[in-house]
């Protein structure tokens, strides 16, 4: 296609505006490129001088630092193994059973979902971990995440479920399978990328989130990295810069790759609210 | 705690079930029982410890007294209500972060990425996503201090870009605490606002744009009078999603604390300060049934409009 010389200049100008915007979305996040390979790393940028792995290994030597990263990860897969495994039954019961009260189940989850958030349910949820005697353990922040982030996630599935079709399921059932069957032999291995969709998106919620763990847990062994990071700081409260710098890096590192993984596998398709 | 995905599609209700009701109540039955404990009986129990006086630690504790409306009345008392570090001054603080940085700031700057990423060279595209992804993606701690850091008086990367660019420094965080947080959660958000604009954008049949262009229509024609109007549907959807997130919203709390003097302290970190650190449980419930109430409004509307689509 031939471009006049206006369009031509409104493209670069396009081009331009587009890469400014990156260029202050990038801004402040470039001091995590550098500042965790920089031994004397300040809040200012600059360019490490020389670059090491030093800072590295000072976060690793922390014991508490290194069990904090444990700590998420098991939060993050026990809460993401709970939604994972209800959300599919629960929304291939709703896409493939007739139970009465269907469409009314879930217009109330849809509701509820949306009006109960963590800022607003914080005193009951709270009160209701206390009184089952979950204070300050994994099973708490798993438990209120699987139940917070399960509406969202098995519209997601009964979504993707909906668009297979009925068929596969009936003749696996001509051929002789149960329905119980039908559903772990031929519909689970269909609905994979659905569930790896909603796997992903329930980890980097619960991996990157801070109110729920920083109410519910008390002590420091349970502690996930998110509430962790903030004994990176000195007794007067100043950041100790370095060891924050590499310890966020790290911290970020497995959402970045599941960012990747997901771009690289589907496309970072767009789910409607696929981020709490 | 989440939102829910745009309305499924209508579908046929056919009379030959796959799953007999037995086996899918018992499908139904652990998510049922997960979001009924931690999402609906929440809803409910928050109400009941309005009405009482409920605390964290002492006497009130165990034993919590009826003490009807006095939480409300607390939380609307006309004498207090608009000082800083009240409810009413949080309340309107969180209007204007919502307008400003949801309504103005994401909504706008996600409209003119998504209308610009559609002609772009594919290069500047994908890099500009990255980044204002990688802005929605990561932990919220990551991005509070990046930005804490980014901020900083004596050495942060704004005020050395400032100083480079011959303009006074200053101390944002001090001077300016709610348009810092107005900022932050424009720059956090926009993405999601982006995407669902892109994928709008790119569902208009492309022989629209290539009409307009034979015609010689600009570019601001064709988003004024082509890509506007076509995407209206989904604009509503996201005033409403980013509207209903940034009001529940608990991340500038990791960049001001709340401060410099309530300054910043938006309704999630009200309830958070008169509940966890006043250890006013019945006062923290009360603020948190007014927020779910706006909360409701607001899903109201966005399912009723979604009930609208599914008639269509």
């Amino acid at each position: 296609m031939k471009l006049t010389i206006p369009a031509f200049v409104g493209r670069i100008a396009f081009s331009a505006l587009a890469a400014l915007i990156g260029a202050i979305f990038a801004l402040p996040l470039l001091w995590f490129l550098f500042a965790p390979f920089n031994a004397r790393a300040e809040l200012g940028l600059a360019l490490p001088d020389p670059w090491t792995l030093s800072n590295f290994v000072t976060v690793f030597g922390n014991s508490y630092a290194v069990q904090a990263l444990w700590n998420s990860f098991i939060q993050a897969v026990g809460g993401v193994i709970l939604v994972g495994a209800a959300a599919t039954l629960a929304a291939y019961a709703l896409s493939r059973s007739s139970i009465p009260g269907k469409g009314a189940v879930t217009y109330i989850l849809l509701l509820f979902s949306s009006v109960v958030s963590g800022s607003a349910a914080m005193v009951p949820i709270f009160l209701i971990i206390s009184a089952a005697g979950l204070m300050d353990t994994h099973l708490a922040v798993i438990l209120t995440f699987a139940g917070g982030l399960l509406p969202t996630a098995m519209f997601i599935l009964r979504d993707f479920i909906d668009s297979i079709p009925k068929s596969y399921e009936e003749s696996a059932m001509v051929a002789g399978a149960s329905p119980v069957q039908a559903f772990f032999d031929v519909a689970l291995p269909v609905i994979r990328p659905g569930i790896v969709v909603v796997v992903v998106w329930g980890f980097v919620n619960i991996w990157g989130s801070f109110l729920i763990p920083f109410i519910l847990l008390r002590s420091d062994s349970n502690m996930p990295a998110s509430v962790a990071i903030y004994s990176f700081y000195s007794e007067a409260g100043t950041p100790i810069v370095t060891l924050l710098a590499a310890y966020s890096l790290i911290y970020s590192l497995p959402v970045i790759a599941l960012y990747l993984f997901v771009s690289w596998k589907f496309g970072f398709r767009f789910f409607g609210g696929i981020k709490a | 705690m989440t939102t829910e995905p745009i309305e499924a599609k209508p579908k046929k209700v056919r009379n030959f079930a796959l799953l007999s009701n037995r086996a899918g109540a018992a499908f139904l039955t652990p998510a049922g029982l997960l979001v009924s404990v931690f999402v609906i009986v929440p809803f409910f129990w928050v109400i009941f410890v309005s009405f009482t006086n409920r605390t964290l630690l002492g006497r009130t504790a165990l034993n919590p007294e009826f003490v009807g409306l006095a939480n409300y009345l607390s939380l609307f008392d006309p004498a207090t209500f608009f000082q800083r570090g009240q409810f009413g001054f949080s309340l309107i603080l969180t209007t204007q972060f919502v307008l400003a940085s949801a309504l103005l700031g994401q909504a706008l700057l996600g409209l003119l990425l998504a209308w610009l990423i559609q002609t772009v060279p594919p290069w500047v595209k994908r890099i500009t996503e990255t980044f204002v992804i990688a802005a929605w993606i990561l932990p919220e701690v990551v991005i509070g201090f990046a930005w804490f850091a980014f901020l900083d008086r004596d050495q942060g990367t704004l005020n050395m870009l400032l100083e480079g660019f011959g303009l006074p420094k200053g101390d944002f965080l001090l001077q300016q605490p709610f348009w810092v947080i107005v900022v932050f959660n424009t720059w956090r958000g926009a993405a999601f606002s982006m995407m669902l604009f892109n994928s709008a954008f790119s569902s208009i049949p492309p022989s629209y744009f290539q009409a307009a262009d034979v015609a010689g229509a600009s570019s601001w024609q064709k988003f004024r009078d082509i890509g506007l109007p076509l995407i209206r549907g989904h604009i509503v959807t996201d005033l409403i999603l980013i509207t209903m997130w940034t009001f529940n919203t608990f991340t500038p709390f990791l960049l001001t604390n709340g401060g410099p003097s309530y300054r910043t302290e938006l309704v999630s970190i009200y309830n958070y300060r008169v509940a966890f650190q006043d250890f006013q449980f019945g006062k923290g419930a009360a603020v948190g049934v007014i927020m779910m109430l706006i909360n409701l409004a607001f899903a109201l509307v966005y399912l009723s409009i979604g009930r609208k689509k599914k008639v269509r």
